[in-house]
């Protein structure tokens, strides 16, 4: 029996550096493992000891593309832990900025980094001379969410503007309704990109996904709601640790997530899509119509689809907000520290990113726990690739290791999170 | 018309300082801001590189490479004069970093008037803070170039 083996020494266009191997002994799959070595960053670690106040701003150095994720999920934990509550003003103000991390972030990957590899270009290099009229309305798309995180963040890297309780200055009432005629055309723009990218060739595939989200009945979820699943799973987020685990393999420097019961399962856009398509709003789920999407996608390379309807969605609801907004007075809530529990979990880019501080009465953290998206996807990506191999192992190796590559770019995945991403090697036995 | 290259540059130092080397670009700014240059530093991210394209006509970006050349080794490229390769840079978001910005710039008509991109090779792009000896070394030289008072201009010359 033939032995085949596929490798990929260095995935292009995720964030991080990652592998795969997979070895093959006639069409039967043997191993598929997505290789994660990046270095490990130990960002729980070293927060041992630090005031709970810097947690917002060390932790948003774990990611330079969703570093908002990381920001509100500590706040929204420490806060728990202190008994603090943030005025509606704030909140309204997170949820602003969180939708310019989202605006940015989904348009890098659908069109700069995603896209080209149902146009058969090799980067986005080869968009922007094949059609420059797309890359130019991606980059304007993409300089909005920056534009957002820097009048509410003060910077679109690292914002500097966020902390415990709230914000260090409220943003001025004039550039945040400066934003909003542009955040009008983002919105048209996103819808036409979705009905012009609905039209690529996308490859037959599909599982029965235990898609994992936060579910809100009345908004879609960003920062706020329970954790809960198309099986039926509806917890508070207190409880994440009783129905989620992370393990260490020995392929990877990230820590993989499962299901207390070993199952994998799938975070980000396609599992808030299905848990919350009623929230989306009529005139985004229009889009999603037209664009021949059903209430639920089972199929992971239209995830660029979603990503694109999610962008929509975010431009809406940010000129929503931008055009409600009220200066909160004042800008944060302070509290004194107190010995405590907190957890805290948003809907990052990719998926809901967890955390857990345990604070003592002065207010140091005594120990944390943070769970980002791309780990808890890794086993899912592990299963839709062997899914993948077998469906398509009459392939070339060359065309195969495409296809596999693609596979893991359906999950945007962002490895430098996920270690605190890819070679590809496949063996044909 | 204006020669747009006769404004003066800003200088990017582009990179990391807790990577030791990937540190060297803000390394450099840092040490001409000091001199009264004009600089900012940038992560590294190839939109937001894009964006800075659009606000300026001359630029000078101060980059770490990762080439295989021996740590210290300088390279000068000049954007106006053909394609920067993808190899060369250490940092890329997504692989989204300084030569994509670049070739995607040249591709929609975008690139600066100037653009001139100065690289040294790295040694060490762990986590932490400073430069190997043999890349500060470099990156002195670099300072004490880029720092040296440009020529005034001949009298009627570009305003």
């Amino acid at each position: 029996m033939t032995e085949r083996i596929i490798q990929v020494d260095a995935l292009a266009r995720v964030e991080g550096e990652g592998a795969l191997y997979v070895r093959m002994k006639g069409d039967t799959v043997e191993k598929v493992e997505f290789r994660i070595f990046e270095p490990p960053r130990f960002f729980e670690a070293f927060l041992e000891g630090r005031d709970a106040l810097e947690t917002p701003d060390i932790t948003s150095r774990i990611c330079g593309i969703c570093p908002i994720a990381y920001i509100m999920g500590a706040c929204q934990a420490i806060e728990m832990a202190w008994g603090l509550e943030v005025t509606p003003e704030i909140a309204a103000l997170r949820r602003l900025i969180y939708c310019g991390e989202w605006i940015q972030s989904h348009t890098l990957h659908a069109v700069m980094l995603h896209a080209p590899d149902f146009l058969g270009l090799h980067d986005a290099i080869q968009i922007a001379q094949a059609q420059p009229d797309l890359v130019r309305q991606a980059l304007r798309l993409k300089k909005l969410g920056n534009t957002i995180m820097e009048v509410v963040g003060g910077r679109a890297v690292h914002p500097v503007n966020t902390r415990i309780g709230g914000f260090y200055k409220a943003p001025d009432p004039e550039a945040i309704r400066a934003m909003i005629p542009e955040l009008d055309w983002g919105a048209e723009a996103a819808r036409a990109l979705v009905l012009a990218f609905a039209k690529f060739d996308f490859p037959q595939d599909g599982t029965d996904y235990t898609f994992v989200s936060l579910v809100d009945r009345d908004r879609y979820p960003i920062l706020q709601g329970r954790i809960g699943s198309n099986r039926g799973l509806d917890i508070d987020v207190t409880r994440f640790n009783d129905h989620f685990a992370e393990t260490h393999v020995s392929h990877s420097n990230a820590l993989q997530g499962r299901m207390r019961d070993g199952s994998a399962y799938l975070v980000g856009p396609l599992a808030r899509y299905a848990n919350n398509y009623d929230t989306l709003g009529p005139t985004v789920q229009a889009t999603a119509r037209e664009a021949g999407l059903g209430r639920v996608v089972t199929n992971p390379f239209q995830s660029i689809l979603v990503r694109l309807i999610e962008v929509q969605y975010a431009c809406e609801e940010a000129a929503r907000l931008a055009r409600a907004y009220v200066p909160p007075v004042p800008g944060h809530i302070d509290t004194p520290p107190r010995a405590g529990v907190g957890h805290g979990i948003t809907e990052a880019p990719r998926g809901i990113c967890y955390h857990r501080y345990e604070t003592d009465a002065d207010g140091r953290i005594m120990a944390a726990q943070i769970v980002p998206p791309t780990s808890q996807n890794q086993p899912q990506i592990e299963e839709d690739l062997t899914r993948v191999v077998t469906a398509n192992r009459h392939l070339s190796d060359a065309d195969l290791k495409c296809r596999c590559e693609q596979t893991i770019r359906n999950y945007d995945p962002c490895i430098s999170c996920a270690t605190h991403f890819l070679k590809l090697r496949v063996d044909r036995d | 018309m204006t020669d747009q290259s006769s404004y003066p540059p800003l200088i990017v130092g582009i990179g990391n300082p807790f990577r030791h080397d990937d540190g060297v670009g803000p390394w450099v700014a840092q040490r001409l801001a000091q001199a009264g240059l004009e600089t900012t530093e940038h992560a590294g991210d190839g939109t937001g590189l894009l964006d800075l394209f659009l606000t300026r006509p001359n630029l000078i970006l101060v980059d770490a490479t990762r080439s295989r050349q021996p740590p210290g080794t300088y390279v000068c490229l000049d954007a106006g004069k053909g394609p920067v390769q993808a190899d060369l840079f250490h940092y890329s978001t997504h692989r989204f970093g300084l030569a994509e910005a670049v070739e995607t710039a040249r591709a929609l008509g975008l690139l600066p008037r100037r653009l001139i991109i100065h690289g040294i090779e790295g040694q060490n792009f762990g986590q932490g803070h400073g430069l190997s000896k043999v890349v500060e070394t470099a990156a002195e030289a670099l300072v004490d170039r880029l720092g040296a008072p440009t020529p005034a201009p001949p009298k009627g010359g570009p305003a």
